[in-house]
């Protein structure tokens, strides 16, 4: 896909989570609109998946569970289930929740309590490396999930096995349910720390498709190495009232807004 | 005479050697799991996570998701505590069948004290979906149990401890089978449930009982969930007195177990939970702290006297 489509698709999945969250009432407006282009180019450009249970296909798994309703609508688009099915997200006995689980095709693992997507990835990471296969493994982790013990577990246990074949991408959109994350957990110096713990990390503008492509496609970062790309983002991004309000976590748009919202995305 | 971990070691090995895809994942456990000879001689097939329980599941259920046979070794009282939310949601929702092998369970660190004590086990992972938990009694349910594991593609919880344990033999229950109690001893007056290293004991109080005249049966209940409720609705039935024995708190496990479903079933017999009051125990080594709280030749056998108004 050229840059240009792929910035055509953010626009899309934008308006579709927009109008997903207003339909169920509830999501995780903010997060989804923050890694919407970092699973638009996963997704789009990076990952090798020929079909959902294909043994060699790569892995992605999104940590940062809640912010599920980018995850459906992508996947959606990628033709795993029908968009139609989406509608019955958030009802009774529909398959479709408010965080990732199994029963929805091309999702690997039910996740949402915070902190366990590294770990798992980990362990697909190091069953490749045993079998000698190509297989990439990909996470998405939230800033303020950055707080759990276990990811700094995962994080040394990663960079002890070399695995090369891993990347985490931290959505670093500054803001966590409660607030500003430096006044709930100040996570600085992200990048110092988790290059100390053997990783080797890049910087970018996680709405910038070009810089996106071009991060991903310099994996891995180095030999031997496991990659990790901050990408600062905006809760929210996109939708002018939405930018980097915390209340926006997991706000749903009114009719009026998400008129205004659509809008703006147009 | 053998130790449970003993056997499990000696098994993986046999089944590594035929199996690529068995793991042994150890966090800083391989010594404590036995597991020194298997890591010399299948070096690719044992993962060190270090001293991280919660990464010790997760990355478990990571190789477990990619086909490895992932046996996560870790002393039952950090696993099933440390790595609770791993157990439920990596292994147990998410359904890879990770094989949680909880070693030196119950009160076999004796002396070491209530921080390495895991008491609580079978409450916290019975109230977990998708998890059969199993504590096999002696060499011959501990060497099924893993052979059982290494074929299958769920999820389980196996929890055993260090100390030698005497053949039960397999005379009256030739077969092992999860779900499926072991008849260890015949007997009519009343019965006494055992599970892991508290089914000897049960056996040696039927010894006790039978100088008094008293027939006790005795039962190996090595899978604690799913519950052989056939038998025990047989055993209801007979509205003989039933006493279960647990390497475990009086809360949440075997004897909560089986008298919710016996009372459940209006199967209403003279009853007695034998295990650890809710307290920190008393210190000890793990023979004297069984004494003590009278998971004992005498303390069962005092228990069934009273039962039985004798
Ligand atoms: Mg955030």
């Amino acid at each position: 896909m050229t840059i240009t489509q792929l910035k055509e698709k953010s626009k899309t999945y934008r308006k579709k989570i927009l109008e997903l969250i207003f339909h169920a009432k509830a999501g995780h407006t903010g997060g989804c609109l923050s890694i919407i282009d970092l699973l638009n180019v996963l997704y789009n450009h990076v990952l090798r998946i020929p079909s959902p249970k294909d043994p060699s296909r790569d892995r992605f798994i999104q940590s940062k569970g809640h912010a599920v309703e980018a995850l459906y609508v992508v996947l959606a688009d990628q033709g795993f289930f029908p968009e139609e099915d989406l509608k019955t997200l958030g009802q009774y006995q529909s398959p479709y929740i408010g965080h990732p689980t199994k029963k929805i095709p091309g999702m690997e693992q039910n996740t949402g309590g915070l902190g366990h997507g590294l770990s798992i990835c980990a362990g697909n990471a190091l069953a490749a490396k045993k079998d000698k296969s190509d297989i990439k493994v990909y996470t998405i982790l939230g800033d303020g999930e950055m707080a759990e013990g276990s990811n700094w577990e995962a994080m040394m246990f990663a960079a002890h096995y070399k695995l090369d074949n891993l990347c985490g991408i931290l959505d670093y959109n500054k803001l966590q349910i409660s607030g500003a994350n430096a006044q709930v957990m100040g996570l600085e110096p992200i990048k110092q720390k988790i290059e100390s713990f053997g990783w080797s990390v890049k910087e970018v503008d996680g709405h910038n498709i070009e810089e996106l492509v071009n991060t991903f496609d310099q994996l891995p970062f180095e030999n031997g190495k496991p990659s990790f790309i901050i990408a600062h983002t905006v809760k929210g991004k996109g939708v002018s009232y939405m930018e980097n309000v915390a209340k926006w976590h997991h706000g749903v748009p009114s009719a009026e807004q998400l008129e205004q919202a659509l809008a703006e995305l147009a | 005479m053998k130790a449970n971990l003993e056997v499990f070691s000696e098994t993986l090995q046999a089944l590594a050697e035929k199996d690529q895809q068995i793991l042994a994942v150890t966090s800083d456990s391989r010594g404590s799991g036995k597991l020194v000879p298997f890591g010399e001689k299948f070096p690719d097939q044992i993962v060190e996570i270090g001293i991280a329980e919660q990464n010790l599941v997760g990355v478990a259920a990571g190789l477990a998701a990619m086909g490895k046979k992932a046996f996560a070794v870790s002393p039952a009282c950090f696993l099933t505590a440390r790595s609770l939310e791993q157990i439920k949601n990596d292994v147990a929702y998410s359904n890879n069948p990770v094989r949680l092998i909880g070693i030196s369970a119950g009160v076999s660190y004796g002396a070491l004290g209530s921080t390495h004590h895991s008491l609580h086990d079978f409450a916290v992972v019975r109230a977990i979906n998708n998890l059969p938990v199993v504590a096999p009694a002696d060499a011959f349910e501990t060497e099924e149990v893993i052979k059982y594991a290494a074929a299958t593609d769920e999820p389980i919880y196996i929890r055993f401890g260090k100390k030698n344990m005497p053949d039960l033999g397999q005379s009256l229950s030739p077969k092992f089978e999860i779900g499926k109690a072991r008849l260890i001893k015949e007997g009519n007056d009343i019965t006494l449930i055992g599970t892991g290293e508290t089914v000897w004991p049960c056996l040696e109080a039927a010894i006790l009982l039978k100088e008094k005249g008293i027939s006790a049966k005795v039962i190996s209940m090595h899978t604690i969930k799913p519950l052989d409720t056939t038998l025990l609705a047989e055993l209801g039935a007979t509205r003989k007195p039933i006493i279960t024995v647990e390497e475990h708190s009086i809360f949440g496990g075997l004897g909560e177990a089986v008298s919710s479903y016996l009372f459940q079933n209006q199967y209403f017999v003279p009853f007695k939970i034998m295990g650890f009051p809710g307290e920190y125990t008393v210190t000890g080594s793990q023979t004297e702290i069984f004494e003590h709280y009278g998971i004992s030749d005498k303390g069962i056998q005092q228990e069934a006297l009273n039962l039985l108004k004798k």
